[in-house]
C-alpha cells in the first residue's frame, strides 16, 4: 500500500523529538548559567539523528520478558550528550556556560523545531487530500 | 514528554535566582545596621547552586534544572567605627559595620535578574513551541 501512516511522516517524526530533546539541553544549560563547576552540554544534531534513525528501523529490537531485564534505550536516549568547547579558557568558577551562546542556540533550535513542524503539517495535509480525494 | 521538562527546568532557574535576588537585597538592606559586637554583626548571605543530574549512564545524564543548596554567610571581617557618642557602642567606643560591598552587590543583582530574565525567555518560547505542536495538522 502506498500510503502508510507509519512510513508517512519519515524523518520528521525522529527530528522533532530529538529537537525537544536539545530544546531541553539547552534550557538545563541556561538555568545552570550561575552555577560553580557546571559545563554547558549540547547534542551532534546530524549524528543523533542518523543514529535515532538507525535504531527505529532496526525491526529486530529488544523485548524485555524480565522486570529486572535492562530497558534497552529507544531511538532519542541513545544520542550522546557531548561537552561545549567553551570560547574562553576559564571564567573563575569553573562554569563554561556562555549565556549568549547557549541563547542563539535555543532560538536556532526553536526554529528549526518550527520548520519540522511545518513538514508534518504539510504532510498531515497532503495525506487529508489524499483521503477526502476531492 | 520532553518539551514539558522545560517549565521544571526553567522554573528552578527562575526560583534560584530569585533566591539570590532574595539575598542580595537582604544584604544592601542591612548594608548599614551597625551593632554593639563583633559577633552580633550582619554578615553577607550568597546562595550556593548545585546542577541537579538525572539518568541512568554518566555519559548520558541529562540535566534537569538547578538547586540552591544552601547560603553562605561571608567570613569577611566586620568593620570597627569609632563612635563613641552611638548608644549602641561598647565600652571602648566601637561599633561595627557588616563588611558588605555594594558595588558587588549591585553587580550582583543585575546579574540574577538577566539570569531570570534568559529563563522567562526560554519558558516563553516553550510555551509557543507547545501550542504550535497542539495545533498540528488543524
Amino acid at each position: 500500500m502506498s500510503i502508510n501512516f507509519n512510513k508517512a511522516f519519515g524523518i520528521h517524526e525522529t527530528a522533532l523529538n530529538l529537537r525537544a530533546k536539545r530544546a531541553e539541553v539547552l534550557a538545563n544549560n541556561m538555568a545552570n548559567a550561575d552555577t560553580p563547576d557546571f559545563k554547558a552540554r549540547d547534542i551532534d544534531f546530524s549524528k543523533a539523528l542518523l543514529m535515532a534513525q538507525s535504531q527505529t528501523s532496526d525491526s529486530n529490537s529488544l523485548n524485555r520478558t524480565h522486570d529486572k531485564h535492562i530497558d534497552s534505550m529507544s531511538g532519542t536516549e541513545m544520542t550522546d550528550l557531548l561537552y561545549r568547547i567553551p570560547v574562553q579558557p576559564d571564567t573563575g568558577d569553573g562554569n563554561s556556560v556562555d549565556v549568549q551562546v547557549e541563547q542563539a542556540k535555543f532560538a536556532e533550535n526553536a526554529m528549526q523545531y518550527q520548520t519540522t513542524l511545518r513538514f508534518l503539517n504539510g504532510k498531515i495535509k497532503g495525506l487529508l487530500l489524499a483521503i477526502k480525494g476531492e | 514528554m520532553s518539551l514539558f521538562n522545560i517549565f521544571n527546568i526553567s522554573g528552578s532557574g527562575m526560583s534560584a535566582q530569585s533566591v539570590r535576588l532574595n539575598t542580595t537585597a537582604s544584604n544592601i538592606a542591612n548594608a548599614d545596621s551597625i551593632s554593639s559586637s563583633e559577633n552580633e554583626t550582619y554578615k553577607a548571605r550568597h546562595p550556593v547552586f548545585q546542577a541537579v543530574l538525572q539518568g541512568v549512564s554518566q555519559q548520558n545524564q541529562v540535566g534537569s534544572g538547578v538547586n540552591v543548596l544552601g547560603i553562605v554567610e561571608s567570613q569577611a571581617e566586620a568593620i570597627a567605627r569609632y563612635q563613641p557618642d552611638n548608644p549602641l557602642a561598647d565600652e571602648k567606643g566601637f561599633v561595627y559595620a557588616p563588611n558588605i560591598n555594594l558595588v558587588e552587590e549591585m553587580a550582583n543583582m543585575i546579574s540574577a535578574s538577566r539570569s531570570y530574565q534568559s529563563n522567562v525567555e526560554v519558558a516563553n518560547m516553550t510555551k509557543h513551541l507547545l501550542n504550535k505542536t497542539l495545533t498540528l495538522g488543524q
